[in-house]
């Protein structure tokens, strides 16, 4: 219903990001995925219009990549989970590194696609936050604090351009089936599983699903939301 | 994508409720079509897999229903604005009715449906809430608590139903191009347009493409939540 838009992918080489690069895919857009490392997109690589590795962080690598003032799409995956433990022994630059990404990096794509859309009166931007930023997970206060930012930024660019045509939303998973859960403990996985009602991992394809809808035509009276994918446990 | 199920809509005639219906029926499903006033949904007869009149707020005559428990998919549509007064204007009766058809009316309608889903093991539910039901609208007191009640009574029954297949959501739109609206003072309706950072009322249509996602097969990690359809107005 979308198809041929063109769409930027980051963290495309893992977890939810890879997901919606193939939802993409068999949606019919151009993909261009950006990722840390370029690796792990390798086995897409026929199937993109690019692959771009790139820190998100750097905002300057980010501005020059090929083409992204021509981006109709952005979903932005790209994300760690930053320190996990009591904040008073979260190191800063562990904090500030998880800040970087999760937030500066959600900043720097915006900025540097947003103009193009708004030129061309269209637009859809789905950034990923987590219910980790709405309800603040214990001894994840970085990545918490990050879903948190992400969530507020997509609620106040969305209204600065709630006239133009670009529509901007994130979603909000639970503990979802990807590479990020690495460090995490079974004990602490079990944890997690334990507080959704559905019982169970959310799994990559399904939040590609929502993200599919949300940039689609279908998507047009929706801005500034955060949408939720977590099996019952979001409480707003 | 929902193809072949069976879906009923309430409040059919007219507004969202006759938009849900057309895209169901765009989609394949076969659809029981009920409202206060069957005279509403004549020109849509043909198509329709029945057309009802019944009062949602009378329990027995929603269980009368032929083929109620059948249903794969229901979505609930029949709402009143109820009176358009300050609290302290509000009378009795027309409280009464606000609540009854708002909120009695969609727990008769989830009695006499869930059961079939849960034995079968899926089943879609959109009840259709309000953006009043989240900030609450001056001089809409029945009104907003009415939708309050429908978003609170989603998640309390999403939850209940978790682990069966059956997902149970709420949306909450802004103000919508629909004839509910054309009984609201202007003053009330410039005001609640005047919250809408988009600038503009939507269109049925466009909620019922939310509605079609959410009763889709894409859709099976969301339960309980509330989906913003607000034109950038929600605030969570």
């Amino acid at each position: 219903m979308t198809a041929g838009r063109k769409a930027l992918v980051t963290g495309a080489g893992s977890g939810i990001g890879a997901a919606c690069v193939d939802r993409f895919l068999a949606d019919g857009h151009r993909v261009v995925g950006v990722d840390l490392r370029a690796g792990r997109m390798a086995e897409r690589a026929g199937d993109l219009e690019a692959i771009v590795e790139v820190d998100v962080a750097d905002a300057a690598a980010v501005n020059a990549i090929d083409g992204v003032d021509g981006i109709d799409i952005v979903v932005q995956c790209a994300a760690i989970a930053g320190p996990i433990g009591p904040l008073t022994e979260v190191s800063p630059t562990d904090w500030d590194r998880a800040m970087a990404v999760n937030v500066s990096g959600v900043v720097n794509v915006m900025r540097a696609t947003l103009p193009g859309m708004v030129r061309r009166g269209w637009g859809r931007v789905v950034n990923i936050a987590s219910i980790a930023g709405k309800e603040g997970n214990a001894h994840q206060a970085a990545y918490s604090a990050s879903k948190g930012a992400v969530i507020a930024l997509t609620k106040s660019v969305a209204k600065e351009l709630a006239t133009t045509g670009v529509l901007i939303n994130a979603v909000a998973p639970t503990i979802t089936d990807t590479p990020l859960l690495g460090p995490a403990t079974q004990e602490m996985l079990d944890f997690m599983v334990s507080r959704v009602p559905m019982g169970r991992m959310c799994q990559p394809e399904e939040v590609a699903a929502l993200v599919s809808w949300l940039c689609s035509e279908e998507c047009s009276f929706s801005t500034g939301a955060c949408f939720d994918i977590t099996g019952g446990r979001a409480t707003y | 994508m929902s193809a072949g199920r069976r879906a009923l809509v309430t409040g059919a005639g007219s507004g969202i409720g006759a938009a849900c219906v057309d895209r169901l029926l765009a989609q394949g499903c076969r659809v029981a079509a009920v409202d206060l006033h069957a005279g509403d949904m004549a020109a849509r007869a043909g198509e329709l897999d029945a057309v009802h009149e019944v009062d949602v707020t009378d329990a027995a005559a929603v269980r009368a229903v032929d083929g109620i428990d059948e249903m794969d998919i229901v979505v609930q549509s029949a709402g009143v604005v109820g009176p358009n007064v300050p609290l302290l204007e509000t009378p009795a009766d027309e409280w009464e009715r606000t609540l009854r058809v708002n909120v009695t009316g969609i727990f008769n309608v989830m009695q006499a449906t869930l059961g079939g889903m849960v034995e079968r093991g899926w089943g879609r539910v959109v009840n259709i809430a309000s953006i009043a039901g989240k900030e609450g609208n001056p001089n809409l007191s029945a009104y907003s608590t009415s939708k309050g009640a429908v978003i609170a009574m989603t998640k309390s029954v999403a939850k209940e139903l978790a682990t069966t297949g059956v997902i149970v959501n709420s949306i909450a739109p802004a103000v919508i191009a629909t004839p509910m609206n054309l009984a609201t003072a202007p003053e009330v309706l410039d005001y609640m347009l005047a919250k809408v950072p988009m600038g503009r009322l939507g269109q049925p249509e466009e909620v019922a493409a939310l509605v079609a996602w959410l009763c889709s097969e894409d859709c099976s990690f969301s339960t309980g939540a509330c989906y913003d359809i607000s034109g950038g107005r929600a605030t969570y």
